[in-house]
């Protein structure tokens, strides 16, 4: 059988494959279940700024009705005394997690400010996580502020929460930046091991009926993982980086593209959540059973077999090829234009 | 001494601290003031505190203080300690039981924080008068007059109980002592052990029910043995003063706080000797000393042993030389020659000193909580300098009617506080003043060796309720059970600049104190921005005065509006009680243990806060001359009657106390419709119509809380005066002729700018979809000209309702509601059905209302928010009491009926002698719509006229009972806490009544009015008081258990789910013949939601099927048809996106995720489940069973 071992931010797995953050790590026996299903590691779900930020102020409502007052009632809630916040809660379960799996476990923090990244990473890496990966997640919406700004801020979070944090740490981007290659060299530069491509983010969506503008949830297909193979391998050609990819990777041919373009590990999240920890087992399968019948040694042997450096035909890579795309399609029986 | 600490505690958690450490089973049940007692067990229980023999009590809350008193009598009589806290309406509904209890010799304590009970009208506060209703149920009682003798007396009571096997009820002044926080010594309870003899209690067990050795008791027994039997206890009540004593004395060895049955106080041979039992006591004790320093002999027996009275010790503790005593009660005893305690008095003194009987009076003070200050005091040693003092007396108020009342040197001060600080804090319930305040007397008593007292004043609001902190400290202990004085405070805090148009504040303030103004004025314009009367008290009094712009403070800090910690911060630094940096650090330190690890980021803002306070924080030079001409004071407008002038206006300015007995009605009448001359201007935004874009489609006064947004349809020609900015346009709709215009119209002075009428407005602009048809602008740019506009809205006439489609939304918006700007929470869920059944019936309502929140917002003075319309019809309503309101109203519809009937024989027995044809279309007529009812109006009008000239006894008396030849609306309204528990009995038999009655249940599902508790209409998993960890237990479907009676018409809805539902509801439900039972979903603040999104709630609680739309119409039934109809769609949201979006449920998941997680998993099963079962009602054939079946079976 081949070696499926690969290296991803100085931790050796056992194989290329990580469930990413996603609820699944939010109970043991999910967790238990994708690491009996052959998972190497396991991206936690996210600590989410946002979430913190919506539950200190619901707490804050808590202790604002808890002291509201009239003639009759001093107030109107019981005091919780056992009240547990989403940050502890979050360190309990990544204690839970490495206490009771052998796999390692990735910590996620997932941010909209610069503000408490320091000391969730403090705590976190205190808590015995094995590795970092650092969300941030930011829509740059405001016209006074350039894109060299927004990298620049990305940059500086970075390096504050390297210096802070004994853990190596991956970063997860988004997919629109406009010079990614030169981005993600300068987050190496300011001490990450790791990127992590692409994000996906929600769309909100426009509810017609109300004219409210909502949020949607969409989970991912095999088609969005073409995008994440593309600059995998045109990471991989330029730089000497941790790459994983995230996004769309639903069937084993997915999988090896990523890993064939240059990947060090592959990370899934819709196909666990639609099919459940099995899935793994299957990718797994199919990743071993392909690296067989083309008598590879190694997934390390494979791994950026045809990055931007290494393919035959890299020009592909580059290429805007919108014109002999749209020029092959063919109409639908009966449509004409 | 050994084995004590001290802490800060009020007296409700000083008597919870005994009682829960020494019973194992506490029943409960919420009342003010006493809720406080039940919610720490309870709490604690949650918590798993252990009593003394290290097991958890098990708390268990009742449907009512009847069910309390029934549990406890059979825990007790199961063997266990066991007990319960009350108050006022609760203690007189566990009466029958403490009989029992007292009947069968089995120990236990009630312990009450005593309030009124309800007479001419309700009050919450704090007399004897509940307490004197239990004389004779065989309790012994004992009384607390602070918090330190409460904790006290808890343990005491308890122990002598056990000894003496007397029951007890140990009372204390509800608020003035519940309520008051205090610095105590707290024994340990290694301590409290050591005194208990745990041979009582293995003998209290052996007495305990058991097959092991079983026995009778509770039988029936003849006139033979009853009276003997019933003589056969007398030797226990003969011992048990003593019992209470050995353990007051056992107690004081071990505490160093000795107490008698009967504590005189003052100079051994005093003259003149006040006698009196409760917090009263320690005000008559600090002015006794203050007396006899200038030289007078005065005294104070202090009564702690009531019943059983040892009337030789009372007597004995006098002096030999008292010449004259005062004795004092609590309560009023109509009719009696004397009040109860002073009736005692005089029969021991008959009895024990009959050679040297002093003069005697008996007077009554503080009912209702009336203050009662060492000047009243002094006013009684005064009086009883006569000869033949006054008797009866009353002192604290001014009688001009019985002329019983005393009068008393407002000015009098006792010396008791030199070298004590006392402060006042003016602030609102909603900004945090008084937790603030809490705090700092606490950090005060426990971080100095300093006595210390907090007491909290709240008014009668709940939206926009005024607080008044009252703290003082200093070394000496503190015993003045009374509010601060006018000119006696060191330091006043006013943390609302509109507080200044209002109180006059600085009255309270001595000569040198310092004020602190939050205000938004810099300091250097400061001065200018005060009211004349501040700024010559500021003068003439050499006060220091300091400013800080708190809410800006707060906003840099990312705060928002909380000023609290901010205001706290500012008392310390310039009162100097701490060293500053000590201060500071407490309050970060309290900051701390609030929020810490909870939510960082807050508590970092506040931290931030507490740091730029006093570089915020600006003396301000107090000029030599006053330069203001800004008045301070309550305006009513001049248009208004003379009652609001001489006795609204003065309560709301808070000169209540200063009215006199002539000027109050005598039996508990009020005019309706005082709440119109009450401007609050509590709102910061008020809605603005837009006229382009709206429909009219009257949502925004459907679901307005205040009746503070209003649309009126009138001819354009009426639009001659009206003001420049007054905005009306042709309304839309075939239903209405041209010419005839519509306003909406906001009320801004009486608007709380809750914004739910622009959230639910459906309407937006085409190319800018945030605005909306109605939108939020600033209030005080808008009051003047939008007061004007208002002015002229309400003067122009009422749409003919003969005209109206009522059961469109724009056409019954268009009506007025009778019920308008009460005092209920800004964006209360409850009042848009109150006000919707104002409109669509007001003029012909008789409410009978449940004690609860719309008991208060809808009828506690200062105004009253029921109204009359312009022919001066409305809702007559009243309030009985919080159990029998189903009942109550069930009363009022017999007796209407009975009217009718007796009505309609007489006009039929007079037909011959009144216009021709005239009785027929009386007694004919249906009233069955507006014009129907308008039309019967006139024939009973014209009735009136013809029967005005019959000279006949049955003439006569039909022009009494002419009015119910109309019809009249019954509607009995309450809340969950009512219908569910407390009240369902009754409920009950009503629904079985088959008579015509509109019942509205306003289910917040919890006990809202004080403050959360659960109810059998909490939901499962929701945490509220007495269900701190999650309730385990499903809502009761009481519309299903009405819906079984078939021949009564039930309603479920959700006004901001369904409007048009429960539009539909109520006119369904008034328009059927029997009973109508309506359920309203009412979303409160004890959900812990923003209220502002009051209506998204509603809608998530029927789309995730907690609360499914339905109606059950009996009438569809006697048609064929079924006659459930189910109003909404299947659950389409996860019951858990509805419950995760309620702080009420969850805070569990923070607390107690697995439970949480259990719960939702039950409760996402359980409305399926119901959906699925009222979906299978809905579908059933509807058809009478068949006869031949029923022969048939008959037959077999």
């Amino acid at each position: 059988m081949s070696d499926l071992t690969v290296d991803y931010l100085g931790l050796s797995l056992k194989n290329p494959l990580l469930p990413s953050a996603s609820p699944l790590s939010r109970h043991l026996d999910s967790a238990r279940h994708l690491e009996d299903a052959g998972a190497a590691g396991i991206v936690m779900y996210s600590l989410f700024e946002e979430q913190i930020l919506a539950e200190e102020r619901q707490y804050e409502r808590f202790i604002h009705n808890a002291a509201l007052g009239h003639g009759e009632a001093s107030s109107f809630l019981p005091d919780q005394p056992d009240y547990q916040g989403t940050l502890d809660s979050y360190l309990e379960q990544l204690q839970r997690l490495k206490e009771n799996l052998e796999i390692p476990v990735i910590a996620s923090l997932n941010g909209v400010t610069d503000s408490g990244w320091v000391e969730y990473g403090r705590e976190l890496a205190g808590a015995g996580a094995d590795a970092l990966e650092l969300n941030l997640y930011y829509l740059a919406a405001d016209d006074n502020e350039s894109a060299a700004e927004v990298e620049a801020r990305y940059v500086e979070v970075l390096a504050r929460l390297v210096a802070a944090v004994d853990l190596p740490i991956a970063v997860k981007l988004s997919p629109q930046f406009t010079s990614p290659v030169h981005f993600v060299r300068q987050l190496q530069q300011a001490g990450a091991r790791g990127a992590v491509i692409f994000n996906r983010f929600y769309q909100s969506d426009i509810n017609l009926e109300t004219l409210q503008v909502e949020p949607s949830l969409q989970l991912s297909s095999s088609y969005e993982s073409l995008l994440r193979v593309r600059w995998t391998a045109i990471l991989r050609g330029s730089l000497d980086i941790d790459l994983a990819t995230t996004g769309g990777f639903h069937e084993p041919v997915d999988v090896i593209k990523a890993l064939l373009a240059g990947a060090n590990a592959v990370q899934l999240c819709s196909t666990l959540l639609q099919h459940g920890p099995t899935r793994l087992q299957q990718l797994l399968a199919g990743l071993a059973e392909w690296l067989e019948r083309e008598e590879y040694e190694s997934v390390r042997q494979m791994q950026g077999s045809l990055s931007y450096r290494h393919a035959a035909n890299p020009g592909e890579y580059e290429r805007q090829n919108y014109l002999s795309v749209l020029d092959s399609f063919t109409p639908p029986p009966g449509v004409r234009y | 001494m050994a084995g004590q600490f001290s802490a800060m505690m009020d007296g409700n958690e000083a008597v919870a601290h005994v009682a829960h450490r020494f019973n194992e089973v506490i029943a409960i049940y919420p009342i003010t003031p006493a809720s406080p007692m039940g919610e720490h067990a309870d709490a604690w229980a949650a918590e798993g505190l252990p009593n003394f023999w290290g097991a958890i009590p098990d708390v268990v809350e009742m449907q009512s203080e009847a069910g309390a008193a029934g549990a406890i009598h059979g825990a007790l009589q199961a063997g266990s300690l066991a007990t319960t806290f009350t108050a006022s309406q609760g203690l007189l509904l566990m009466l029958p039981n403490m009989f029992k209890i007292a009947g069968e010799l089995t120990p236990t304590v009630i312990h009450v924080a005593a309030r009124t009970v309800a007479t001419h009208a309700l009050s919450i506060f704090g007399d004897h008068s509940d307490v004197m209703a239990a004389r004779s149920t065989g309790f012994a009682m004992l009384c607390s007059n602070s918090v330190q003798e409460a904790l006290d007396f808890a343990f005491i009571a308890q122990e002598a109980s056990l000894r003496g096997r007397i029951p007890m009820l140990h009372f204390f002044d509800g608020f003035r002592t519940s309520h008051e926080v205090s610095k105590i010594q707290v024994p340990e309870d290694e301590l409290f052990r050591s005194l208990i003899n745990e041979d009582a209690i293995a003998a209290h067990r052996e007495r305990g029910l058991s097959p092991e050795h079983p026995v009778l008791r509770g039988s029936s027994q003849n006139p033979d043995v009853f009276f003997q039997a019933r003589e056969a206890v007398n030797p226990h009540y003969a011992a048990f003063g003593a019992v209470v004593q050995q353990v007051m004395d056992e107690y004081g060895a071990a505490t160093g706080r000795h107490y008698s049955l009967y504590d005189y106080h003052g100079a051994p041979d005093a003259d003149r000797v006040l006698v009196l039992m409760g917090s009263g006591a320690e005000t008559a004790c600090e002015t006794v000393d203050d007396l006899n320093h200038g030289g007078q002999k005065t005294g104070v027996l202090r009564v702690r042993l009531f019943r059983p009275l040892e009337g030789a010790e009372l007597v004995a503790a006098l002096p030999d030389t008292v010449r004259a005593v005062a004795v004092l009660d609590r309560t009023k005893e109509p009719g009696a020659d004397g009040e109860p305690l002073y009736k005692d008095v005089v029969t021991a003194l008959a009895l024990h000193r009959p050679d040297a009987m002093p003069r005697l009076a008996g007077g009554r003070f503080g009912l209702s909580s009336k203050e009662f200050t060492p000047g009243m005091v002094a006013a009684v040693f005064n009086e009883l300098l006569s000869d033949r003092p006054r008797s009866p007396f009353t002192i604290g108020i001014h009688d001009d009617v019985s002329q019983l009342s005393l009068d008393w040197d407002e000015n009098f001060r006792s010396d008791a506080h030199q070298g004590c600080f006392q402060a006042l804090f003016y602030g609102l319930g909603s900004d945090g003043t008084v937790s603030a305040n809490k705090n700092s007397i606490k950090i005060i008593g426990e971080q100095t060796d300093l006595a210390a007292q907090g007491y909290f004043v709240y008014d009668s609001k709940k939206s926009g309720a005024v607080t008044i902190s009252h703290l003082r400290f200093g070394d000496r202990p503190i015993h003045s059970a009374y509010l601060v004085e006018d000119g006696e405070a060191d330091f006043v805090a006013c943390h609302q600049p509109v507080f200044l148009e209002r109180y006059d504040m600085l009255a309270k303030a001595k000569t040198g104190a310092t004020f602190v103004l939050n205000t938004d004025v810099p300091p250097e314009r400061a001065w200018d921005s005060l009211p004349r009367v501040f700024q010559q008290q500021l003068i003439d009094r050499e006060l220091k005065f300091y400013v800080i712009d708190a809410y800006r403070v707060a906003a840099d800090s990312g705060m928002g509006k909380r000023i609290n910690t901010i205001m706290q911060t500012c008392f310390f630094a310039i009162s100097g009680v701490l060293p500053q940096e000590q201060a500071i650090a407490s309050i970060k330190d309290a900051v701390e243990k609030t929020y810490g690890r909870k939510s960082r980021r807050i508590a970092a803002m506040n931290i931030e806060a507490i740091d730029n306070t006093l570089a915020n924080l600006h003396p301000v030079e107090v000029a030599t001359a006053v330069t203001s001409n800004m008045a301070c004071g309550v305006k009513m407008p001049d248009e208004a009657p003379d009652f609001v002038h001489r006795v609204t206006s003065e309560i709301v300015a808070g000169r209540g106390d200063l009215i006199p007995v002539s000027l109050l009605p005598d039996d508990g009448t009020w005019p309706l419709g005082t709440a119109a001359y009450e401007k609050r201007n509590l709102a910061l935004e008020i809605p603005v119509w837009e006229t382009d874009i709206c429909t009219h489609c009257g949502k925004c006064v459907f679901v307005c809380p205040h009746s503070a947004i209003r649309s009126k349809a009138f001819p354009e020609a009426a639009l001659a005066d009206a003001p420049a900015t007054f905005k009306s346009i042709q309304i839309k709709g075939k239903d209405f002729p041209q010419g005839v215009h519509i306003a909406y119209q906001v009320a801004p002075e009486d608007c709380t700018g809750c914004s739910l009428c622009v959230d639910i407005c459906p309407i937006r602009d085409k190319s800018n979809a945030s605005r909306k048809a109605v939108n939020m602008a600033a209030q005080p740019p808008l009051r003047e000209t939008e007061a004007a506009n208002w002015a002229f809205f309400d003067s122009l006439p009422e749409y003919d309702h003969r005209e109206i489609k009522l059961s469109t939304m724009k056409g019954s918006m268009l009506l007025e509601p009778h019920f308008e700007f009460s005092g209920a929470c800004v964006g209360c869920g409850e009042t848009p059905y109150i006000r919707l059944a104002s409109q669509l019936f007001g003029d012909r309502m008789l409410v009978a209302n449940a004690t609860g929140c719309s008991s208060i917002y809808g009828g506690n003075l200062p105004t009253t928010p029921w109204r009359t319309n312009a022919e001066g019809r409305g809702p007559a309503w009243n309030n009985s009491l919080f159990e029998d309101n189903a009942e109550f109203g069930l009363g009022m519809r017999i007796a209407i009926d009975d009217q009718r009937r007796r009505a309609r024989q007489l006009l039929d027995s007079l037909r011959d002698e009144i216009a021709p044809g005239l009785a027929d279309e009386i007694l004919e007529c249906r009233e069955e719509d507006e014009a129907g009812i308008y039309e019967q109006r006139q024939r009973v009008v014209q009735l009136r006229d013809e029967l005005q000239g019959i000279d006949r006894p049955q003439a006569r008396q039909l022009l009494q009972l002419a009015e119910n030849l109309c019809h009249k609306s019954v509607w009995i309204i309450g809340g969950d806490g009512w219908a569910y528990d407390i009240g369902f009995g009754g409920l009950d038999h009503v629904l079985a009544s088959n008579r015509n009655v509109n019942i509205l249940v306003l289910d917040t599902e919890v006990y809202s009015n004080t403050g959360g508790q659960t109810s059998k209409a909490t939901p499962r998993g929701a945490v509220a008081k007495f269900s701190a960890g999650g309730k385990p237990t499903p809502k009761k479907d009481l519309a299903r258990l009405a819906m079984d009676y078939e021949n009564v018409y039930v309603a479920h809805v959700a006004y901001g789910a369904k409007d048009t539902q429960t539009l539909n509801a109520f006119l369904e439900a008034e328009s059927y013949p029997g009973v109508s039972l309506i359920i309203a979903y009412s979303p409160c603040i004890a959900h812990g939601v923003d209220m502002s999104l009051n209506h998204h709630q509603q809608n998530l609680a029927v789309d995730s099927g907690h609360w499914p739309l339905f109606r059950f119409d009996p009438r569809k039934g006697e048609r064929g048809q079924n006659p459930l109809k189910l109003d909404c769609k299947p659950p389409s949201v996860p019951y858990r996106e509805f419950v995760q979006s309620e702080t009420r449920f969850n805070m569990l998941w923070y607390a107690n995720p697995g439970k949480a997680e259990a719960l939702l998993e039950e409760a996402q099963r359980e409305v399926g489940e119901r959906f699925h079962r009222y979906q299978q009602l809905a579908a059933m054939e509807w058809s009478p069973a068949d006869e031949s079946e029923q022969d048939e079976g008959a037959e077999k």
